[in-house]
């Protein structure tokens, strides 16, 4: 299958790891990977944020890079950008766009998908041949959950891994106060609300925290990283691209290192 | 000429809707309605839910409900019970305290003095647990099963449906309807249920299994 | 059917600025910092909350048309804001037709002014009071005290927050701030004759209300109420309680007077169906509440026999002037949205400044009283009050799309505020991000300055204003030496790839690769 790459502008930019992971991952399992070159950002802080003119020109990029129809699927290692483009692409469009942008919208809304539904739900796959031994928690992240109701495909995936120790995040559910916009005008709210995250990460005593989000491992990692916690964040695509040929190597902490 | 408020808000009502002109919908009522269930079915989810709203639930038959009722009344210690004007008195034949036949002579802060009330229902509700008075035959006015700290209430099985909307469309609207579930309860503090506030902190439920 | 506008339709007025309860003194986040640090607060909200979502979900898990009703519920508030003006008229008529009186107040004052005047042609100087919302938003104890009226308060949590001179945080249990010890202590100074040796056990609490109120019960000749529904059909109007303190005011005085918002109208007595099973559930997480009381008019013999009914407008045709704001006015005030949302889990409701606080709080408030009528309005940073989670979305009865309305009322916002350093920052942002050269250059331009930041551990600790918020109990990590475009086209991504691609080929026979296109 030929598969469009959306890297996300803050994958691109902060935590290209969980990209690579996500091409290899694809690649491997004998896919196309096309990353199209002009893509930039899907325009989700500036909608979230209460803007919607601003991200016309976002949205029209995002539709004309990725409308090509030999690009089969859309994906991107990020729910809440998958979100965005199902969700939000199509209010901008209407309201400040055109109708050829609506329409373009619509064709290329169809075909995008977060990553976990793009390996169960159109590739058919849930053993993807991962091999990651040590113990891991997901945190099923918000947009994923209750935008684009993902359910369990991402534990159905990490149940498959080889060697993996999975253990319940409590309160699984509970957001974790990031929010894009909400973490910096809410910063108080949403320091409670990682303090909480944080403990029921930790009462995991897990080695890895996981997600299909960069932004809110980035907000989870962020809160574990000032306290010098020994637990760290990866992505979910990286969890899944490890294999005993070319595993993932766990990103040192504080912790570990004392 | 001043507008009224009454023309005043029914206009921007319209305007409101004219700026911004709604979608028409239709209501798909895909719930579960028209549902039937055997008696024993019926009968055993209701006793089950009043349980657990902490009602006292008791069955008989019709030729045992005057004792059921009296044994009630006595052992919650009923010296005086009211009733409807219109309760067969029969019900009450088996109890040998003082009766109060409710009349409307009798101002409402006066049912203060009952230690307890007889009444009949309109129909019972099994999946919640609720029992519905709506002032006909039995009864009587609200404040009657409302001010006395005790409430006996008959229910016959034959009139208790299984679902919400079974027990809405028994209902006639133009009459003052009481809606029961358990004895009055409150969760105001910490969200903990506790029973027993302003209305009657005991509910006894006689159901009459075969009327 | 008259119609009273005359050429083209006005936009309706907000509730007028300066009245009522729909407005704090403070922004969100002012507020909240200071609830926040209140651990007492957060407490009792955590344990609360949690408890009702889980009596919440056992209760509406138990029905298997739980979805069901939940579209029907929906369907049938926007069919009733469809057809507002007619069904408010054969409402009217309906309760005249049974012997009640209905006016109708365009805000909250004229609704304050209707209610006193009712009290004192009844020669009376108190009231009591069914916990209704409504008269909360309007501010009616406090303007019947400016004429001399008592209003007792007697749902027992409000009870708790009159006693106290405190404010409700809750639509449901506007005490939940508070625990068992509290009340204690607040029952012991405030309710005259009280027993001095009092204890905290929440039966023992609730009786001593019991035996406080229930003279006033006796004795006033007047209540006040909200209503939970009215029905259009028949003129029935409907209040949802627990504790027979909703009985007591709907049946032992002589005069009732009801006070309900426009919203509040249901089409069909039949519609009950629905509501009198996604309320109860989705509120207290009871199967049913204890009472709900029915009544239409006056009934000869059985209840008051003087019935006045107030339709409410007060900024609600505001509301339904915005095609997508408008779903706001489906909610039936539930609460559910409160009880699982985080962040009124952690602030609390008095951080919202409105009668109406949680996530429906945060898309009404701004709605029925506008956010712009000051110079920084707290309104206006209710929409920006949510981390967009979607947990209050799930749980709506009624389906109110909450999360969508925050985001609509954010943009609403921006489109009517100044000029911020914000909006300018936005713009910016934008028009690099739409130049996908710009945006690589400056991809790289900021890697090598964020990764002098951070130093040797890789991470920042400290960001200046207005980030300094983040960094307050976040690091950042510092930016990757490679972006992912860069290394993509780098040698060691194309290398890398290529590996991949003879990994999965040599392994193209593993089971569980099944391509299906």
């Amino acid at each position: 299958m030929r598969i469009g790459l959306f890297a996300t502008c803050l994958g691109d930019t902060l935590f290209p790891d969980a990209v690579k992971a996500t091409a290899v991952l694809l690649t491997r399992l004998g896919h196309h990977v096309v990353f199209p070159p002009e893509q930039t950002c899907c325009g989700q802080m500036h909608v979230n944020t209460g803007y919607q003119r601003e991200p016309v020109p976002l949205v029209r990029g995002f539709a004309e890079q990725f409308g090509d129809p030999s690009i089969e699927a859309v994906v991107m290692p990020s729910g809440s950008c998958a979100g965005s483009v199902r969700h939000q692409h199509r209010i901008v469009a209407e309201r400040y766009g055109d109708a050829a942008l609506a329409d373009a919208v619509t064709a290329v809304e169809a075909k995008t998908y977060e990553l976990s539904e793009l390996l169960v739900d159109v590739l058919g796959v849930t053993d993807v041949g991962a091999w990651f031994p040590y113990r891991v928690t997901y945190h099923p992240t918000c947009h994923s959950l209750r935008m684009l109701r993902v359910g369990d495909k991402p534990l159905r995936l990490l149940h498959a891994v080889d060697g993996i120790d999975l253990v319940e995040l409590p309160e699984a559910d509970a957001c974790c106060g990031f929010g894009g916009t909400f973490a910096v005008k809410n910063a108080d709210t949403s320091t409670a609300m990682l303090q909480d995250k944080v403990r029921d990460v930790l009462s995991t005593g897990a080695d890895v925290c996981t997600a299909g989000d960069s932004s809110c491992l980035m907000h989870i990692g962020g809160g574990l990283s000032r306290i010098k916690a020994g637990t760290r964040t990866l992505h979910l695509a990286q969890i899944l691209a490890s294999t005993r040929t070319s595993p993932c190597t766990l990103p040192e902490t504080e912790a570990a290192a004392r | 000429m001043t507008t009224t408020a009454r023309e005043t808000v029914l206009g921007r009502v319209r305007d409101a809707l004219t700026l911004a002109r709604p979608a028409e919908v239709t209501v798909p009522r895909a719930y579960r309605t028209g549902r039937t269930l055997p008696d024993d079915e019926r009968l055993a989810l209701f006793v089950d839910r009043l349980a657990d709203y902490k009602a006292q639930v008791r069955t008989c038959t019709t030729d045992r409900a005057p004792a059921v009722i009296a044994d009630a009344l006595h052992e919650h210690g009923v010296r005086r019970a009211g009733a409807p004007a219109d309760l067969d008195a029969a019900w009450l034949a088996g109890y040998d305290g003082e009766v109060q036949w409710d009349s409307p002579a009798v101002p409402a802060r006066r049912l203060g003095e009952l230690d307890g009330v007889v009444t009949a229902s309109a129909a019972g509700c099994a999946e919640t647990g609720t029992i519905f008075l709506d002032g006909g035959p039995g009864q009587g006015r609200r404040a009657l099963s409302l001010v006395p700290d005790l409430h006996v209430c008959v229910v016959d099985l034959s009139s208790v449906v299984p679902g919400v909307p079974e027990a809405v469309a028994r209902l006639v609207p133009e009459r003052p309807t009481t809606l029961i579930s358990g004895p009055s309860a409150t969760s105001d503090i910490e969200l903990e249920r506790v029973e027993g506030v302003h209305g009657p902190r005991t509910l006894v439920v006689v159901i009459r299994t075969d009327s | 059917m008259s119609s009273t506008f005359l050429g083209m339709p006005a936009v309706p007025p907000r509730s007028p600025y300066g009245t009522g309860n729909l407005r704090g003194e403070h922004t969100f986040p002012a507020a909240a910092h200071d609830e926040l640090r209140n651990e007492q607060l957060r407490g009792n909200l955590r344990k609360a909350t949690r408890t009702i979502r889980g009596k919440r979900l056992d209760v509406t898990g138990e029905l298997p048309d739980w979805e069901r009703l939940r579209d029907a519920g929906a369907a049938i508030k926007t069919d009733t804001m469809n057809r507002l003006p007619e069904l408010l008229e054969q409402l009217e008529r309906k309760v005249v037709e049974h012997g009640g009186t209905v006016h109708w107040a365009r805000d909250g004052a004229e609704a304050n002014e209707i209610v006193t005047r009712l009290v004192e042609e009844t020669g009376s100087d108190e009231v009591i009071k069914v916990k209704s919302m409504a008269t909360q938003e309007i501010g009616l104890n406090e303007h019947l005290a400016g004429r001399g009226v008592t209003a007792y308060e007697t749902d027992l949590a409000e009870l708790i927050v009159q006693l106290a001179d405190d404010k409700p945080s809750h639509i449901l249990v506007p005490a939940i701030h508070r625990n068992r010890h509290e009340v204690r202590d607040i029952f012991r100074a405030a309710i005259p004759g009280v027993d001095p040796g009092l204890d905290s056990v929440p039966a023992h609490l609730a009786a001593a209300a019991r035996a406080y109120l229930r003279e006033k019960f006796m004795t006033v000749p007047v209540a006040v109420s909200g209503a939970n529904f009215g029905i259009a059909e028949t003129g029935t109007l409907s209040v949802v309680e627990s504790e027979g303190n909703g009985r007591m005011c709907l049946t032992m005085p002589d005069t009732l007077i009801t006070v309900m918002g426009i919203e509040k109208v249901l089409p069909r007595y039949q519609d009950l169906e629905v509501f009198l099973q996604l309320l109860p559930r989705s509120s207290t997480g009871e199967r049913m509440n204890p009472y709900t009381s029915l009544w239409t008019g006056v009934t000869p013999g059985d209840g008051p026999q003087t019935f006045h009914l107030v339709l409410l407008d007060n900024g609600r045709t505001a509301a339904l002037a915005d095609r997508i704001g408008r779903e706001a006015l489906n909610c039936i005030r539930c609460s559910a949205c409160l009880n699982v949302c985080p962040v009124y889990e952690r602030a609390g409701g008095h951080a919202y400044g409105s009668t109406y606080p949680g996530p429906i709080g945060a898309v009404l408030t701004p709605q029925l009283a506008g956010m712009h009528a000051a110079k920084n309005d707290p309104n206006s940073s209710l929409p920006f009050a949510s981390s967009l989670c979607g947990a209050c979305f799930d749980a709506c009865p009624v389906k109110i799309d909450i999360p969508s309305l925050l985001v609509e009322l954010r943009h609403q916002h921006t489109e009517q505020a100044d000029t911020t350093v914000e909006k300018l920052a936005m713009k910016a942002a934008a028009s690099v991000m739409k130049r996908p050269r710009l945006f690589t250059a400056a991809q790289r331009a900021a890697g090598p300055g964020g990764r002098l930041v951070a130093g040797r551990d890789r991470k920042i600790s400290r960001l200046p204003a207005p980030f300094d918020g983040w960094t307050d109990s976040r690091d950042v990590p510092a930016p990757p030496r490679r972006t992912f475009r860069d290394w993509l086209a780098s040698e060691e991504g194309e290398a890398t790839l290529r590996a991949a691609a003879e990994e999965g080929a040599r392994t193209a026979d593993h089971p569980h690769q099944e391509e299906n296109r």
